[in-house]
């Protein structure tokens, strides 16, 4: 059999640290302690965090068609497990523009996205020093209806495409007359990757740039992009680990461990160049406005701001160098895990100093909330990945990737 | 009587593979296959070690990383320090942020480079070698695995298992010298 089976003890934890979330977000929304800011940058934090896992994932499975790829068919069902979770982790990041252009719409300075003031514009002109004069001119671009049409028309496109990418890669193996579906499935995998390189820009700079509104950066959404394909890698990684561990996915050998291992180290790599030339340019040039971003992080978040980017350059280069821990599951599960846990921190950082200001804020609350995300994410992931057999019966690379050799 | 090498020609890398296999399984040691692309997983088949050309490529990269360390540092930092738009402080700490585009390549330079020259040295290719191909039809669509032999039993045994495994053509030839 190669069914995998979602065990009622891991279900049973997943509910466990879903009812924390659930408490925490209740807490949040009835104690005064929490203000409005931190709760939704809290919802923020963690749908960006868990969306960007499941886009990183339907990115890969996407570049699989259009490449052609043979070596990944063996490995095809875990990353498609993982963009399940898609509509989950969009809808909260939706929520969080959602109840930011409604307090905005009520001149709250309580929300996350600061420029959704409704008079942030005319404070501009009046007070100096509260929103930078830029933003009059971001208007045309930044505004609430625009932006909440953007999110939309991206949010659903994504899901459907990526929706019907999975579908149809599962239907191919209840038929004989698979081909013709394959064919589709490029076809609709080539819209999706252009569709998606453009989207994904603007929402970078609509959900995560806009926050720090003041500021702008051309590489934010190349740097965000490969934070999603490393974080939905690394999931793909362990959930295969996880599968293979139960007596499942024979056909998976250290060739295909070796292959995603190599993901991991090259993407690690990316990231730390694109995170570095973000910063260095910034830095060279030192012109005030295009300082605040990093003088806020360099000087009140310093400790996570500079750990995380060691950790998540080093640690990958340095232990995953070798051939040998790219194939060794014990290496690959723990680098893989703390480099998850530095760019959820990663992630900390763009969201916190723009939304809480200068103080970082971090006890039990962000703890609660990542811990019922965590639970949401592996309850929805491992219930569809138990849905389908994780063998793949039917693809026309199928033996290319049985027999794939590095 | 003096060593003998067996060519065995195929005209299709799956046979070679087969033929390779069988003289390893009859305890054979092989010379040297050649082919006209790389074929994937004649290297175990034929028991060769694992290459070391990345422990070479880390050397070169570390060795490109400190020179151009040392370079840059003793240019911007000891011998005559510039105020560049106010940035560099005059320390190597204050100043590396500017300086990792320039590490960086220069590790990518000595690496890239290290590692293709070693490879050639190793295989000598370079120009002016004479090329070691024993049969100019392994450049185009066959391929040939030299094996050696030092007795009759040897050849029987080499010349028996290219035979089985489907090889169009079997030479014994004395030596390579007086082949070409």
């Amino acid at each position: 059999m190669s069914q995998y089976t979602f065990s009622s003890k891991t279900r049973n934890m997943t509910f466990a640290l879903m009812g924390i979330g659930i408490i925490t977000l209740a807490y949040g929304a009835i104690m005064k302690d929490i203000s409005a800011t931190r709760f939704w940058a809290n919802i923020l934090l963690e749908g960006l965090f868990f969306s960007f896992i499941s886009l990183g994932a339907a990115f890969f499975m996407a570049l699989q068609y259009v490449a052609q790829a043979g070596w990944s068919v063996v490995v095809k069902r875990m990353y498609e497990s993982v963009t399940t979770f898609l509509p989950f982790g969009l809808l909260a990041v939706f929520a969080v523009v959602v109840a930011s252009a409604i307090g905005g719409h009520g001149n709250s300075a309580d929300i996350v996205y600061k420029w959704m003031q409704s008079d942030a514009t005319d404070i501009v002109k009046k007070v100096p020093g509260v929103f930078d004069a830029m933003l009059v001119k971001k208007h045309m671009y930044l505004n609430v209806p625009f932006v909440l049409i953007r999110t939309i028309i991206c949010a659903s496109i994504w899901i459907y495409l990526v929706r019907l990418i999975r579908k149809r890669s599962i239907e191919q193996d209840l038929t004989n007359d698979f081909l013709p579906i394959h064919y589709k499935n490029i076809k609709t995998a080539g819209i999706f990757i252009i569709f998606f390189g453009i989207t994904e820009q603007l929402m970078a700079w609509d959900w995560v740039m806009a926050i720090d509104h003041d500021w702008h950066s051309t590489l934010f959404g190349w740097y965000l992009f490969d934070d999603m394909w490393l974080t939905g890698i690394i999931v793909t990684i362990l959930i295969t680990l996880h599968v293979k561990s139960r007596g499942l996915l024979k056909e998976v050998n250290d060739h295909h461990i070796h292959n995603l291992g190599l993901w991991m180290f090259a993407l690690s790599v990316l990231w730390g160049y694109l995170w570095f030339f973000q910063f260095m340019f910034y830095w060279y040039t030192n012109i005030p406005d295009e300082v605040v971003y990093f003088q806020a992080r360099i000087e009140h978040y310093r400790a996570p701001f500079w750990i995380m980017f060691c950790i998540n350059l080093l640690l990958p280069l340095i232990v995953l160098m070798t051939r040998d821990t790219k194939r060794n599951p014990k290496y690959l599960i723990g680098v893989g895990c703390i480099i998850l846990i530095t760019h959820w921190i990663d992630a900390y950082v763009w969201v916190m100093p723009g939304t809480l200001g200068l103080s970082p804020h971090f006890n039990f609350f962000e703890i609660g909330v990542l811990l019922g995300f965590i639970g949401l994410f592996v309850y929805v992931v491992l219930t569809n990945l138990a849905k389908v057999p994780v063998s793949v019966k039917n693809h026309p690379y199928l033996e290319e990737s049985i027999h794939h050799h590095l | 009587m003096s060593k003998v090498f067996v060519h065995a020609l195929y005209d299709d890398d799956d046979k070679l593979k087969d033929g390779a296999r069988k003289v390893r399984e009859l305890g054979y040691s092989i010379k040297e296959v050649f082919s006209p692309f790389p074929v994937h997983g004649i290297d175990k088949i034929m028991g060769l070690n694992r290459t070391r050309i990345s422990i070479c490529c880390f050397i070169y990269g570390v060795t490109g990383f400190s020179l151009a360390l040392w370079m840059i540092s003793y240019m911007l930092v000891y011998d005559w320090p510039i105020d560049i738009g106010g940035k560099p402080n005059f320390t190597i700490y204050h100043n590396l942020p500017s300086w990792i585009p320039v590490l960086f390549e220069s590790t990518v330079f000595c690496a890239a480079h290290g590692m293709a020259i070693t490879f050639l040295l190793r295989s000598w290719l370079f120009p002016g070698v004479s090329p070691k191909n024993p049969d100019p039809r392994t450049t185009d669509d066959h391929f040939l695995m030299v094996t050696t032999a030092y007795n009759d039993q040897d050849i029987t045994a080499l010349v028996g298992a290219a035979n089985a495994t489907g090889a169009v053509e079997i030479t014994k030839v004395e030596s390579h010298d007086s082949h070409h």
